[in-house]
């Protein structure tokens, strides 16, 4: 395994109008590593995401993939070169099947339709949709269109996904299933794993790294058993979102 | 001079223009419709005007109330019995159902009054006024004057009152609206009826300067369109500058170049602004 | 698309066999009246690849009409090209056009409504400045010999009604099998990813800038190739009517109502329009009453979008059970 780290963010800064939403922030995500990024409502986590997948410009830093510095590509150039991301406010292609919304991610890596069509099977599989394969994506409830948002990232065979609050709104139950599905997925596959998540049950589960982020910057990282004792962490949570269970 | 008195001339054209057209942009501002039925609705307004004149003798400015609140009733139930159905439908499915309303004005007044042109004669047609070396047609100065009193009396009414604050709440947040318990259907029958209204004034304004009949409401539908656009979809300044320049530059093209030229002359001048400034000269980002 | 069922396969059979044979049984009117429902569904084919795959609101498709007619028809006056190399000429102008113009909109950022607009803007343009363009005729118009065959030359577009009939029917059926071909190709699971989201297109790597162009300048073209087809039936062109905005309209009325989207919804819609505007002539011919032909229409048509917005395919064929079930 080489030293270098898969995506290297470094300095990574945007203002929103009056608002600095995202302030400074640097953090690396190792080879088929899982790396949380957490922070209360509003920390600026989506838009680190959005930054990284190219949705939008930074107004300064870098972002890094696999030694090769993607600051500033569009989404579609950025998904090219290896970034696989979900959408907190999920954007299922509403009109086609489940099938088929995992078949457009997987024609990323195959333009032979009989190769993304078993590919995307697997992945259904692998993420609990199969039976629904067949149903429009319309039809699905809101967790399933999440599940989806990740399998269709995932067909088109990222070298790191960026999950997007993909737990929310989930029982317990299916919390740890999905916990345990990500985890066999990075063992399995290499991918590495970014994802901000409220569930913190979820996070202190399958995180080896956790970073936290508050009013846009970083506010500290560390294993998940540092973070969590961590006050300055304990104090930003304590004021603003409970500490698990999500909002 | 003859040259600034085509100026002129397109420019108090170019504001019976605007106010047409912001009939359009504020129903789109609000409902974010775009109302295809918009020059159907201009001509119905101008068969209007001419029916109460060949009735009664009466002038279209002084029938002008009658007839924008005649368009008002007919936006507002048009609006409600079903456009209010379509709002949140693709926007092919829209612009059929206006289609379908555009082509049913249009027949219902190929009907009543066959294909051939209408106009009202007016005693004082020709009447002018020099004002220092320029000669001003007394009908656009009316038409114009009109058009700047119905576009402040719109300004007014959403600036003002009640329910005009509602609208304008309702076209910045609709869920918010809903939220704090504003009747957002009734609002946008409203809105669609001040929209019709504009087009009822504007319609009367219209005849005093040019003919009428069924066939022309597709050129005036293109030409709020190129207006609104060029002023910027849902911008109440910017649909009656739009008017202007639209009114002055078919003035000029028409004079300099050669009169089927100045709709070219409209389309290239919107098509160089949607390229550059997609949200039209005056519309928010 | 879900593929056809055993019972919709049979149906499309039957239909075929029976456009096949229809013209040795019709008498002169029918087929006329055939030839234009096979237009509307030709140039309604066309026109859905950019609207009904991709999402793409165009308004302005009587531009293709009119630069596919004009370049085949002036070749052949003036140098005395066939039909089908001035067809494919005017297809090339076309695509490069409607390709221009979805390179530029999409460049900086128009789309939605503006796109639309922008679309009949261009159109409206294009028919003015035909109007001033003497090599073919301006606003006089531009007319093609008519000889007196007696057999019908396919090679040349010279010959009968019933000629015509069969080289369209082979042309919407070659659009709608490249349809059905691209829509399970790459391609066209990307157009439609586009049409139901760009974000999350883009975000699977997508280029969508690219995807619209394509889509733009390929359902151009082959308007055009109709256009070219057109221009030798009618015999005469003219700026007013190549580039009408009511051309623009008709050509979009058939695929929505039929069914936006959809492979069979074209050519449904165009049946029913064509048949539905033919009845209303007859209908009302007898009464001379002006605009009661067009005011049934409208009427028509408020009925068909408010009971079946989605369009009349959609609903056919889950009565009569035609395509493969989903779900
Ligand atoms: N496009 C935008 N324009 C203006 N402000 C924005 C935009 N996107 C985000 N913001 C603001 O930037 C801040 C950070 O937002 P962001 O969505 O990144 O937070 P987050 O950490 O993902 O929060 P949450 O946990 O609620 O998802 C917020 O205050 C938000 O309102
Ligand atoms: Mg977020």
């Amino acid at each position: 395994m080489s030293a270098a780290p898969l995506l290297e963010v470094q300095g990574l800064a945007k203002r929103f109008r009056g608002l600095q939403a995202v302030d400074g922030v640097s953090f690396a995500v190792p080879r088929g590593g899982i790396v949380a990024l957490i922070g209360p409502n509003g920390a600026g986590k989506t838009t680190t995401f959005n930054l990284i997948a190219g949705v939008i410009v930074p107004d300064s830093g870098s972002v890094r993939l696999d030694g090769v510095d993607i600051t500033g590509l569009r989404p579609d150039q950025a998904c090219r070169a290896g970034i696989g991301r979900t959408f907190q406010l999920v954007k299922p292609f509403a009109g086609l099947s489940v099938l088929q919304n995992v078949m457009v991610g997987a024609l990323r890596a195959t333009s032979d339709m009989g190769a993304a069509r078993e590919a995307s099977w697997a992945i259904l599989e692998r993420l609990g949709l199969a039976d629904k394969a067949e149903s429009a994506a319309s039809s699905l409830t809101l967790a399933e269109r999440k599940r989806l948002e990740t399998a269709r990232a995932l067909a088109t065979r990222p070298k790191i996904l960026l999950l997007d609050e993909v737990m929310a709104g989930l029982r317990p139950t299916e919390i740890d299933q999905m916990v345990r599905a990500f985890a066999d997925l990075a063992r399995e596959t290499g991918v590495a794993i970014l994802l901000t998540e409220h569930v913190m049950r979820a996070v202190m589960a399958l995180s080896h790294h956790i970073i936290v982020l508050h009013h846009g910057q970083k506010i500290c990282e560390g294993t998940p058993e540092e973070v969590a004792r961590d006050p300055q962490v304990l104090e930003c949570y304590l004021g603003h979102a409970p500490a698990a269970g999500g909002t | 001079m003859l040259f600034l008195n085509i100026i002129v001339a397109g420019l108090l054209t170019g504001a019976v223009y605007g106010l047409m057209a912001l009939g359009l942009s504020v129903i789109f501002g609000v409902i974010r419709v775009v109302n295809f039925a918009h020059g159907e609705m201009m001509v119905l307004a101008m068969y209007g005007a001419y029916v109460a004149n060949a009735a009664t003798g009466l002038d279209p400015l002084l029938t002008l109330p009658l007839v924008t609140l005649a368009l008002f009733l007919f936006g507002y139930a048009l609006q409600r019995g079903l456009i209010n159905r379509y709002i949140a439908r693709p926007e092919h499915e829209q612009f059929l159902l206006l289609l379908a309303v555009a082509t049913i004005i249009t027949a219902s007044l190929l009907m009543g009054f066959g294909p051939d042109a209408r106009n009202v004669q007016l005693d004082y047609a020709y009447d002018s006024y020099q004002v220092g070396g320029v000669l001003l047609d007394k009908v656009r100065v009316l038409a114009a004057g009109g058009a700047v009193v119905g576009a402040a009396a719109l300004w007014g009414f959403f600036r003002f009152t009640r329910t005009g604050k509602a609208i304008r709440a309702c076209a910045d947040n609709q869920v918010g609206a809903q939220v704090v318990g504003l009747d957002v259907k009734r609002l946008y029958a409203v809105t669609f009826g001040l929209g019709a209204a504009c087009v009822g004034a504007a319609g009367c304004l219209m005849l005093l300067l040019v003919d009428v009949q069924p066939y022309i409401a597709t050129d005036y539908t293109l030409l709020a369109f190129i207006i609104v656009i060029l002023g910027g979809l849902g911008s109440m300044p910017g649909a009656l500058l739009g008017g202007i320049l639209v009114g002055v530059s078919e003035a000029v093209s028409g004079f300099v170049i050669e009169p089927s030229f100045k709709s070219a002359f409209s389309f290239a001048l919107l098509i160089l602004v949607l390229l550059v400034r997609p949200q039209g000269l005056l519309g928010r980002a | 698309m879900s593929g056809l069922s055993p019972r919709g396969a049979a149906a499309l059979g039957l239909f075929l066999a029976a456009m096949l044979v229809l013209p040795l049984f019709a008498n002169a009117y029918i087929v006329s009246v055939l030839v234009v429902v096979l237009f509307a569904a030709y140039f309604g084919q066309s026109w859905n690849i950019m609207t009904g795959f991709t999402g793409q609101l165009s308004l302005g498709h009587a531009l293709y009409v009119g630069l596919g007619a004009y370049t085949a028809a002036a070749l052949f006056v003036h140098w005395g090209l066939l039909p089908w190399v001035g067809m494919i000429a005017g297809m090339a102008v076309a695509a490069v056009a409607g390709g221009l113009i979805a390179a530029l909109s999409f460049r900086f950022r128009v789309g939605g409504v503006y796109f639309a607009l922008l679309t009949i803007a261009f159109s409206e343009f294009t028919r003015i400045l035909f109007g001033h363009f003497k090599w073919v005729g301006a606003t006089e118009g531009l007319f093609l010999p008519v000889s007196n065959l007696t057999h019908d030359d396919p090679l040349r577009l010279r010959g009968s009604p019933t000629m015509f009939y069969y080289l369209l029917l082979a042309m919407s059926l070659a659009v709608l099998g490249l349809s059905h071909l691209l829509l399970n190709r790459r391609i066209g699971y990307y157009w439609q990813a586009i049409r139901e989201n760009e974000e999350a297109a883009a975000s699977l790597g997508i280029n969508v800038f690219r995807c619209k162009v394509l889509a733009m300048a390929l359902s151009a073209a082959l308007t055009a190739a109709g256009g070219g087809f057109l221009a030798f039936y009618d015999n005469n062109l003219y700026p007013d009517t190549a580039f009408a905005i009511g051309r623009s309209i008709e050509i979009i009325t058939a695929p929505i109502i039929g069914g936006l989207g959809t492979l069979f919804g074209p050519i449904l819609g165009a049946f029913l329009l064509t048949t539905l505007g033919e009845t209303m002539t007859s209908l009302t011919s007898g009464l001379e009453i002006a605009g009661l032909k067009q005011w049934l229409y409208g009427a028509a048509l408020l009925a068909i979008v408010a009971l079946q917005p989605a369009g009349l395919w959609p609903w056919l064929r889950r009565l009569l059970r035609l395509e493969e079930r989903r779900r």
